[in-house]
Parts: structure tokens; sequence; C-alpha cells
């Protein structure tokens, strides 16, 4: 049977952000034309964000399996075993396009969805870490306060420390910024939640914030490319409130004193359609029925549409057990929260929604969940980027005067200023603060220490996306490694730009095989995640690649712990790994030369691997004292930061390395697989035996002591100078 | 010795002092609700951090109307230990159980980072296991922070020694450059005349640990807990 095709109008069909094809598709499984109702949710659940039509396919290529995985992608979060009965959940999200539009909201709201995400796998959520990209300053201030306004805001009302994360600026966010947040949670295994509609008959239980007229479409606004009518979508932009969400989130916590509840899930982007419908899909057959009539609502005049599409933030969808509801709902009435019974799971395989007595959109499972066409998109390699003849550059002329511009470099300078403003300490278990490489929470009641870290250089990405996305992976693990912790999982949040242009869709695919190649030589399972595309407002050029690596890391005794500051006097300082002429894409190039360009440093992921092998072999065998990666600037600015976070100096020799290594590059080249350490004189034997056994080289820096870095005949820099440049910038 | 943390809904540094009391500690520990009308037979009463009820009036503001708040006034009223930490500090001051107002921190920012206090009392049940003018690390967390008091009550404060933390350097000396959010005198903690009511923003349940990066939380801790065991044995 052919359905009478009608006149669809391509304006409304731009509204719900559906292609003209895609309502074909529809039209054609639904044997019908969808009504306005059915129209609305096809059109959230099939943007990109929800529906990942275009990246999917290339989603499947990421290893999301291996030893400890009790969740990976399609929860609302993963899940790892840490052992001794704990789960450790965690994810990062994107809210980028909110926060372009209204950054204090925008980042807030952000923040609180991520929470939500692990609240609904029963975990207490115990940090929270932001990746942060804006245009440069002072020009991008009012997105850079606002948004670090918004997650402080959030984040501080809600208990949770932000202990994380990593801000970069660079021209091409100027239109773009991003904001991920990434929040950890931890659950006893056994307790641990999954967000299935179980149980035809069982009820439906709406919780939390009352619903509004807030952020409709949002989930589509963010599937499209920012334009100058963006700022028009601002009531796209949803509104926290986070000491609602802090009642929702102890009162969840309490519903593990009752075991009537099945299943937990948040309302995010697309609201209830998507919550319904994806708690629905996890189990083949379900349904659900929903009457939109028994919503809460916080204005008058609501429509089912609207009432299906709101992303009113701080509410949750439970599901319980027939029967029992009164049990569960007193729960949240202890938390002065409203809960609604608003339908009930179903076997029909259909989301049916009712307003009263009338029927007002009945669409099926599959359809709204994997019904979208997926896009076949095909990729073509940009122009070359500009190369880098190393000959062509000026020599080095005083490193010291060059390590103080770089350390006042804002990509490189203290953050400081930023997480002094977020509570990293509330809940009295972060063993290693923000500032270091990357931040540590004991578990209570165990020795367990969970190292977590976000990280990506989006310049080496721009410069070649694949091997930018693998140095990503590796650097993230390198600052799990530096902690003494082990690397054990990856949540990863893929930033670019409009993938309809060639170039990008290039690069996404670039970005995923690279990620896949070092998850895999890494052993790092990537257990959730996120996509964020159309990252380019119109004007703008495309922001680079941005694939920002979310890692965990766990230490089986957090009193073994390793920070990055000399404290001591009279340890050797040591070089972990090989230094290259890697000055691609490095900050040196960029802050001294003003050059992006070359190819961002060579990768060897099995020496990566030994080097984190040796590295964590020696903090087992407290040889080491101290540990530092080597990231952006390079060995000399790490240097610098081990003496400025503990406050101690280090007498070196002069560098003179070996040819055709160049003197630049061993002060400020980014060969990867690098680390600072100091290490008791007498550890040197069992040091060296144990850096043979792993072939990786390991070379003798300095002496810790007094309050200057200096290379005898090169240079001498005070640790009072060098925060002078490096504090109080941002 | 039975430690009594009250919890509002937004109050979240309950379970952080519960931990230190329960766990570091050993004392009992008892969660008062907020709209509990019975202080469970506790020998001091904690109002630990957070953000009662959202603090979108003021901070404190509503929390002073929480059905618990009437009972800790008349256990203060007959003497009773009761310990006010961040928001409960705020809170206090709302409830009029101390003088003075918590106002918006001078850099309009919210601050998370440890400070030294001055201990300049330490006759006080609260204080008892530090030295006299001792300097104490302990981080404060907080947005509106900055003590302010009409000029009157300040000198009346000062008068009758009712300070008993203010921000200093590591030295001891209190200077303007170690006060970290614009309190007048840079009063970081205020008694009341009788001595069994304390204010403070500092978080004394977040340095109770080696491991969180200092101990000098516990030494108050440890006085209130001699100090109940001193009323017990008398």
């Amino acid at each position: 049977m052919r359905v009478e095709e009608k006149e669809i109008d391509e304006k409304r069909l731009r509204e719900v952000a559906l292609t003209p094809e895609e309502y074909r598709v529809i039209v054609d499984q639904l044997q019908r034309q969808p009504n306005e109702v059915e129209l609305g949710m096809l059109g959230v659940l099939w943007s990109e964000h929800c529906s990942y039509k275009t990246s999917k396919a290339l989603l499947r290529r990421l290893p999301s399996s291996g030893a400890g995985v009790l969740q990976g992608p399609g929860e609302n979060a993963g899940a790892i075993d840490v052992g001794q009965g704990w789960a450790a959940v965690f994810k990062i999200e994107s809210h980028n396009h909110p926060s372009a539009i209204e950054p204090y909201q925008g980042a807030a709201t952000g923040v609180g969805g991520i929470i939500r995400d692990v609240i609904a796998m029963g975990a207490r959520p115990i940090a929270l870490l932001d990746s942060l990209r804006f245009g440069p300053l002072p020009a991008s201030r009012h997105h850079f306060e606002g948004v670090v306004a918004g997650i402080g805001g959030y984040g501080n009302c809600m208990g949770i420390p932000t202990v994380g994360g990593e801000v970069y600026f660079d021209d091409c966010y100027a239109q773009n910024p991003l904001v991920n947040a990434m929040c950890v949670g931890l659950v006893p295994v056994h307790r641990l939640m999954r967000a299935r509609a179980e149980g035809t008959g069982n009820s439906l239980l709406l919780v939390g914030a009352d619903t509004g007229r807030d952020g409709i479409h949002g989930a589509s606004f963010a599937s499209v490319e920012l334009d100058e009518a963006s700022s028009e979508r601002r009531p796209a932009v949803q509104v926290g409130n986070p000491f609602l969400e802090k009642c929702l989130l102890e009162a969840c916590m309490d519903l593990a004193h009752t075991d009537a509840v099945v299943a937990i899930q948040d309302l995010g982007a697309a609201g209830l359609t998507s919550s319904v419908a994806e708690c629905a899909a996890r189990v083949a057959g379900a349904g659900a029925r929903i009457d939109v009539s028994l919503v809460p609502r916080r204005e008058k005049g609501m429509t089912p549409y609207h009432v299906m599409l709101s992303e009113s933030q701080e509410r949750m969808l439970v599901v319980v057990e027939r029967g029992r509801e009164p049990e569960v709902a007193a729960i949240f009435q202890g938390w002065d929260l409203t809960s609604a019974v608003i339908g009930e799971v179903t076997d029909d395989g259909c989301l049916t929604v009712v307003d009263g007595r009338k029927e007002v959109a009945r669409l099926p499972i599959p359809l709204l969940t994997e019904g979208a066409p997926l896009r076949r998109l095909t990729g073509i390699a940009p122009a070359a980027r500009p190369s880098l003849d190393l000959d062509q550059l000026p020599p080095l002329v005083d490193p010291g005067a060059t390590l103080l511009r770089l350390l006042a470099s804002p990509n490189l300078s203290s953050r400081r200023g930023i997480f002094r403003r977020y509570d990293h300490m509330v809940g009295d278990s972060t063993v290693i603060a923000p500032g270091g490489d990357a931040a540590m929470l004991r578990i209570k009641g165990t020795h367990l220490g969970i190292a977590m870290t976000t990280d990506c250089n989006s310049r080496y990405c721009h410069l070649d996306p694949n091997l930018g996305a693998q140095l990503a992976v590796a650097e993230a693990a390198r600052n799990i490694v530096a902690t003494g912790a082990r690397p054990l999982a990856v949540t990863d949040c893929l930033n670019l730009a409009n993938p309809d242009r060639p170039e990008v869709y290039w690069e996404l695919e670039e970005t995923i095989a690279g990620l896949a190649h070092a998850c895999r030589a890494l052993d790092l399972p990537i257990v959730s995640g996120n996509v964020s595309l159309y990252n380019d407002a119109s004007g703008s050029s495309p922001i680079h690649p941005t694939p920002v690596i979310g890692m965990i890391g766990l230490i089986d005794d957090y009193g073994r712990r390793l920070q990055a500051g000399l404290h001591n006097e009279g340890d050797f300082v040591l070089l972990v790994g090989s230094s290259h002429n890697d000055l691609g894409g490095s900050e040196y190039l960029k802050v001294e030369h003003d050059l992006v360009a070359g190819r961002p440093p060579a990768l060897d992921l099995a020496r990566e691997k030994a080097t984190h092998k040796l590295m964590l072999e020696a903090a087992g065998a407290d040889l080491l004292r101290s540990a530092h990666d080597c990231a952006e600037g390079g060995m000399l600015v790490a240097l610098a930061e081990c003496c400025m976070l503990g406050g101690v100096g280090v007498r070196c020799p002069a560098l003179k390395p070996e040819a055709p290594v160049r003197v630049d590059s061993a002060f400020f080249g980014e060969s990867p697989g690098r680390f600072i350490v100091s290490v008791l004189s007498r550890a040197m034997p069992e040091m060296q035996t144990l850096a043979r056994r792993n072939r990786v080289e390991i070379s003798l820096i300095g002496l810790t002591g007094g309050d200057v870095i200096e290379f005898e005949g090169q240079f001498r820099v005070s640790i009072a100078e060098m925060r002078q440049a490096w504090e109080g910038l941002i | 010795m039975k430690f009594g943390v009250v919890v509002f809904p937004g109050t979240w540094s309950d379970r952080d002092c519960g931990w230190v009391i329960d766990q570091v500690l050993g004392e009992q520990l008892q969660y008062l609700w907020h709209k509990d009308t019975d202080l469970k037979g506790c020998d001091c009463i904690i109002l630990p951090g957070g953000f009662a009820y959202g603090d979108y009036l003021r901070t404190g503001a509503v929390a002073r109307f929480a059905p618990i708040m009437e009972k800790v006034g008349e256990f203060a009223d007959r003497g009773g230990l009761v310990w006010g930490i961040c928001n409960g500090f705020q809170i206090l001051c709302e409830a009029g159980l101390l003088p003075g107002a918590l106002t918006r921190n001078a850099s309009l920012e919210f601050r998370c980072e440890w400070t030294n206090l001055l201990v300049e009392r330490n006759d006080l049940a609260f204080t008892s296991q530090c030295s006299d003018r001792e300097v104490i690390s302990v981080p404060i967390s907080h947005g509106e922070g900055s003590y302010f008091a009409d000029p009157a009550t300040l000198s009346r404060l000062e008068q009758s020694g009712q300070v008993v933390f203010r921000y200093c350097d590591a030295k001891g000396d209190v200077v303007a450059s170690a006060n970290p959010n614009g309190s007048l005198h840079n009063i970081a903690g205020i008694v009341n005349k009788r001595g069994n009511v304390l204010g403070m923003m500092p978080h004394p349940e977040r340095c109770s640990e080696a491991e969180l990066g200092g101990t000098d939380g516990l030494k108050l801790f440890r006085s209130v807990a001699e100090a109940a065991m001193r009323v017990l044995v008398s």
C-alpha cells in the first residue's frame, strides 16, 4: 500500500531538523503520515545528537570490551569493576551549543546532565572534570567567565568536587567554545543499575522538576551549525536548579533501601520522548504508554507536543514495580520532591502517548531509536597542512627567557585561578587535588584510589587527526601513570565541525581510527562517550577535531600515590623516555615562532606501553619520590612545573643532546612517552635495572635543591620568576 | 560523646562531618533531619556546610525557620555546644545565635583553598587541643564568607574576645594578603559570649586526616569530644 504523500511543508521539516528523505522513510515505515506530535518526537530522536546517524557506523570500530567492563556504551554511563566490590561509573558529555549561546546556564546544565547519567546507574557521583576550549582571551572572556562560573555554580551547590579538566585557547573556538563535562561515580557492583523498562505493567514515575517549555528542540539545535539566528534559540537553552538536583541525588541514593525500583533513567536531550524510548528500546519487544495529562507542569497551556519535547532539567524517570508506587513516592516526598505516575511499561513495542482519553501519538520504539537512516558520507583528506623545515628555524638563544614566555602562554599557565573557584575537596576523598597530572579520589573504607583525567591536544589533531587522537589517549594514560595508577578505561567526547563537509567527515573517520588503534594497543576499553558535531558557527572557521579523552585509573594503595612537585633536596631528577626532534605542532613553535606546522610527534605505542610499565614498576617498588609527565612545552616546562609545585629547584649540567637531536627540541620538543621523576640517589641502580629490562631510556637531568632551575652555562631562572610568569593569568 | 549533625535539603558537609566523627574520631554520630523536633540526646550539634534550601534568598535565611532550629536555639540557651561550619555559620548568624553576617566574597568569586588561621582562644570547648595563638591550616570553600558586622558590634566582639579564628599568613601575622574573602578584621570564626556557640567559615572536617593534606581540623573535633567527657565526669 502506498500512502498518498501530502505535501509536507519544508519549513516545518527544517524546524524539526528532518530531511525530506528521512520524512519519506518515516512515512514508508508507518504506512501513514506522522502527526505533529509524532513528527516532533521523531525529529529530536533522529537528530544527530540523539541518533548518531553520521557517526554510528564509525563508532562500532571502537573497542568497548575488556577485563573488568561491567557496562559498555549504550547505557546512561559506562562502568568498570575496580575491585573490593566497587564499580566506577563514568561518562563525558558535551554541552557546546548551549554554552555558546548562554555560557553560564549552558555549562551549568551540562554538569547537571552528566551527574544524572551517573545517578541513573545507581552510583553516587564522587567527582567532576571539565574539558574546556575557548577563543583567545580577552576577546572570549565572556564565554570563559560564564562557563567557569556555571560549572562552579552547579557543582559547588551539588557538593560534588570538581577535581580536574583542562582549558585551551585557540582561534578556532572563538565562535564555538567547547564544554565537555565528565562525572565519575561509585556504586557497589551488586547495586549497579541499568535503565531497562522491564516488566509489562510496571509504572513509569516522573520525579523532580515540573515540566516547562524550556529546552524544546535542544537536541535538534545541537545538531545544526550555529548561525546569527542562534541567539534567538536562547529558549532552547535550559536553566539549571542545582538545589533541586541535589535533593534528587539524595532521594535516588535512598532508593537503594527499596527493591521496588526496576530502573532509573535521566531525562536529558529530547526529554521524555528520549528517556522513555531508550528505556523501552533496551528490552526486546517492550513499549510504553504515557499519559501527558498526568505530567506535572510548570506553566499553563502546554500541548502534548511541548510536554514530550521539553528539556526541563532535574527530572528522572523511574520504573517501579506495579503496586509499589507509594513506597517509592514516599522516598521522594521525604526530600520534598514531587513524583507522578505518568504511564506504564507495555509489551506492544510502541511508544503510545495519550492526553487523557485521546491518543496523540503512537510510534514503534525501533523506529524512534534505531530508525534514522545512517548517513554514509565520503571523507576527503583536506589540503596538506603546512610542513615544517627545522633547518629554517632560528636557533634557540636563551632557553630561560623562552621558558618564561612559555609559562606565560595561556595554554600552559597555572589553572589555579580556575580550580580554586570549584569546590574540589568536598567528600573528604580528594587525595590528589587539581593542579598536577591526574586527580585522585580514594574509595573510603578501602585503600583503593581512582585516578582521573581528561586530555586532548587539538593542535595535533588539526595537523593529523589520526595521530592526534592516538596522542590524546597516550597523554591521558601518562597523566594516570604519573600518579602511580594503572589506566583502566576511557570515555570519549568527539567534538568536530560539520561532517557534511567531506574534509570534516574525513577528520571524524581518522579520529575514530586513531582512537581505536591507541585504545587497543594500550588495552583500554571505551565504555561510554558522546559525539558533538556541527561545531562551526557560520562565518567562523571549523574547530579542530577535538576528541577529548576522559580516563580513569586505579591504584591498589593510594598511600603510594605520586605527585609532580619536588619537595626534597638532593634527589636525582631523571628524564624517563627518549627525546627526538618533535617540534611539529608544539607550543614552542606557536609561542616563539608563531607557527602551527609540521607533523605531531611520532608515537610508538609499544614503547609508550613499556614506559608506563617501567613507571608503575618503579612506583610499586617505592623508588619514585615524584613523577610528572612531559606534555605541551616539553621537558623544560614539565621540570619547571615540578619545581613550582614543590617549591624546590634543580641544578643541572648543560643539556647537550646527542645528534641529531637539537637543543630546542631537547628543551621544548614534545616527544611522547616521557616523564620527569625524582628518586633517592640510592634508588638509581634499581631504576637503571628496571629501565634496561623494559628497554626504556632514562637520563639524569640534575639534582634537586635551591630555588632556581639552572642548566650550567645555559641559563638560570628562579622559582619566583617562573611563578610570576605562570600564575595569575587566567 | 554524641555528635548531632543537622541535615537540611542542600547540605553537603553532613557526610564529611559524619565520616570524621564516626570513622576518624570514633565517637557517636547522629544525623538530625531538618524536620526533626528532637535533638536525640546529642552533646554537640553541628550545622554543616552546603547550600541549605538552595540558599536562593540569602545564605541561611530560610534554614533558620526549620523545625530543628528552634530546638537548636533552646539547646544553645541551655549552654549546649553548637558548632556552625561554613553554611552553618551563616545560618547561626541569620538565626541570631551569633552576631553579624556573611556577605559575598570581596573577589565576587567562590574560593576553595587552604587558609591559615590564628587561634586566638584556646580556652573554649572547641579549641582546647590547640596551643595558645597556634596557626592551623584549614581549607575554605565558599562564595559568601566575608564577615561583616556594624562597628559597635565589631568592637564589642573584639573587646570581649569573641574572635576565635583569624585568617593569617603562615607565620601567624594577620595581614590583608592572607584574607581570602574580605572579612572585617580577617575574622574567620567567632563564638558567642557564653562560649558555647561557635561559627566558622573554614572546614575542619576536610583536614582531619593526613591523606587529605592536614590534620589540624581533628584538633577541634578532639577538643569537643574531650569537653563533653569533662562534663560527663564532673
